[in-house]
């Protein structure tokens, strides 16, 4: 846990707001080749909870929930899930028990919608249970918690990018996992499809998930998330409730930001307002 | 749950898939088509079989001569056609999975014609022997698939770079092979020149055999790992977070792929277009999305087929082509077409 910065007002990852942790982050450090991104990070994410990660560009944010998914092997340290590390899971195993939608992923030409959403079924099938009454279940679960349910034979390259997004929303959520990871969900979609989204995670946590996201908007991680986790580089330099974490210091010091914190008008969570540029001198 | 097309559930006790009524239809027709072809290709010839004696000799009724034509002659060739042409259309879904790219077929980046540089190194400087010339056609696959993998490694893992490579070394290998064709005494050069044009010609059950028992196990391979495949085609972070084991997969498509390939290399000699053809055109019919390697391979194998009968018998029998000239011929054009609708389709690459 480092503690670097002025902000440092914020619980440290062993009280009682992480107390219950499926998933714990323990000594953790990440590489490309040589370059390290994720250096020595130790954190727990709460059961239950909505934890957003959130830092400025290139942090490592992306990558350290890439770790959790085990898409990325820590160069050193581990990942636990229920105290075991992900490496030593079988990759269907942990795949029934962590979801990832990634950044990009790539539709096939001509699939359609309860195609794609059917693919997330993968982890709990085998060669000869293909698609049995549990796998149609869950993939009409995952259709009509995410609002695609008309959309289903629907081409996914015809769909806006918001819907598109449902999709593969949907088919994380088809795999089933008590475990949901979000990487930059909200990227590239305009503001009403990004509320859309981050309402619908909302729903997903509330149902009793755990979810995590890489979240850039601070604002929308202070009203959705119930944790925060904020990275700099490649490093946690605070982490805890939003009111407590997301202070005036912190976005000066994490983002280089002049910023006032006022109180979000319609949930009273933190609301970060950019000073204008006559004001930034005196800040 | 609604699907598209004709997509039901097939469930039967623990046994539980999603079938296309569409593709068994369309996999059915295939095998319709491809029966005619077949019997065709045993009926015709200098010594003419009628159809009704053809089928008699299949199912052990018949005896003499017409016997002896069609199972002991004829039917080699046919069946290799087939089995050859379902391999080639496994190995092109296997490498265009891999790619994600219609283009990504062994013919394109280079694996047909490593095997043939192996083979030609074989036939002309080391004597020629068919055992000696068909492990040196797997080998030259074989190299020329890893030289293109790493080499496509070091600068992106995607699937165009290896298409990028496998057509650089193929021109290569193409300058490779002419020179030591050239620097051939005649008879050498005459045998290697007509293995290289790919040929189904006194193709014989001693070589048929054994060739098919080596492509069952690289094709079973391709058909259990699909699955993975289908899930590797949206990347791989994609993949991996359901559970697929990402390099595991991609290893088993390369090398199934390549032994497909080169074991059809070194008995038949390169085939193009089976594999580059087979599992779009399976798709187009099948209206899959993506490339499947059991369709493809019903495709390459009635193509194939067909293929070596248009060769055998299209030109008054006067003129007989090898099978390799026939599926060159249909193979550039589709080529062309292939390359100008992907050109439409995503102008960035």
């Amino acid at each position: 846990m480092t503690t670097q910065t002025p902000a440092s007002a914020h619980a440290p990852a062993t009280d009682e707001s992480t107390a219950g942790s499926r998933v714990r982050i323990e000594g953790v450090t990440l590489a490309y080749d040589t370059a390290v991104v994720v250096d020595d990070v130790t954190t727990a994410i709460p059961d239950g909870g909505f934890t957003a990660i959130i830092g400025p560009n290139g942090c490592g944010k992306s990558t350290l929930l890439r770790s959790v998914a085990r898409v990325m092997t820590p160069r050193s340290g581990a990942v636990l899930l229920d105290g075991r590390d992900v490496t030593r899971y079988k990759p269907k195993e942990l795949a029934r028990q962590v979801g990832l939608l990634p950044q990009s992923s790539v539709a096939p030409d001509s699939i359609s919608v309860a195609e794609l959403v059917a693919r997330g079924r993968f982890p709990h099938q085998t060669p000869f249970a293909q698609w049995s009454q549990s796998d149609e279940r869950a993939v009409q679960r995952a259709l009509r918690s995410t609002g695609v349910e008309e959309l289903s034979t629907r081409p996914v390259e015809a769909l806006s990018g918001g819907q598109r997004q449902r999709v593969w929303v949907a088919m994380a959520l088809a795999q089933e996992t008590g475990v949901l990871l979000l990487d930059e969900p909200t990227t590239y979609l305009d503001v009403a499809h990004q509320i859309e989204l981050l309402d619908l995670f909302a729903d997903l946590h509330e149902e009793g998930r755990t979810v995590v996201a890489v979240l850039h908007d601070l604002n929308h991680a202070a009203r959705y998330a119930t944790h925060l986790v904020v990275m700099r580089d490649g490093r946690v330099v605070a982490e805890g409730e939003p009111p407590q974490v997301l202070t005036r210091e912190l976005v000066a010091d994490v983002f280089g930001l002049a910023a006032v914190i006022i109180d979000d008008p319609e949930t009273g969570t933190p609301l970060v307002v950019p000073r204008a540029r006559s004001h930034r001198a005196r800040t | 749950m609604q699907f598209p097309g004709l997509v039901r559930p097939v469930r039967l006790g623990p046994f539980s898939h999603l079938v296309s009524a569409r593709a068994v239809t369309v996999v059915a027709a295939l095998g319709v088509a491809a029966a005619v072809v077949v019997v065709a290709s045993l009926a015709l010839g200098r010594y003419t079989v009628p159809p009704l004696e053809v089928v008699q000799a299949l199912t052990g009724r018949a005896e003499g001569m017409a016997a002896t034509v069609v199972r002991e002659w004829r039917l080699p060739r046919v069946i290799a056609a087939l089995g050859f042409g379902a391999a080639l259309g496994c190995a092109g879904a296997a490498f265009q999975s891999l790619t994600r790219n219609p283009l990504g077929s062994p013919d394109v980046i280079g694996f047909s014609t490593g095997a043939h540089t192996g083979a030609l190194v074989a036939i002309v400087f080391l004597g020629g022997a068919f055992s000696t010339t068909a492990f040196a056609a797997i080998l030259g696959g074989a190299l020329t698939a890893v030289v293109v993998y790493l080499a496509a490694r070091q600068g992106s893992t995607t699937g165009f770079g290896i298409i990028l490579v496998g057509v650089a070394v193929t021109a290569v290998l193409s300058a490779v092979n002419s020179w030591i064709l050239r620097t051939a005494d005649l008879k050498a050069a005459l045998t290697a020149a007509f293995w290289g044009l790919g040929s189904l010609n006194g193709v014989q059950w001693e070589r048929v055999t054994p060739a098919l028992v080596l492509l069952a196990v690289p094709f079973a391979l391709v058909v259990l790992v699909w699955r993975s495949a289908t899930l590797l085609e949206m990347g791989d972070d994609a993949a991996r977070s359901m559970g697929v084991r990402a390099e595991r997969t991609r290893v088993v498509l390369i090398v199934c792929g390549v032994l497909l390939t080169a074991v059809v290399t070194a008995v038949a000699g390169p085939i193009a277009f089976v594999a580059l053809a087979a599992p779009q055109i399976a798709a187009k019919l099948t209206g899959t999305p993506g490339v499947e390697p059991l369709t493809a391979a019903a495709t390459g194998a009635f193509l194939l087929a067909a293929s070596d009968l248009i060769g055998q018998h299209a030109f008054g029998g006067t003129l007989v082509l090898p099978v390799g000239v026939v599926t060159a011929s249909l193979g550039g054009a589709y080529l062309v077409w292939l390359v100008v609708r992907e050109a439409r389709r995503r102008p960035a690459s």
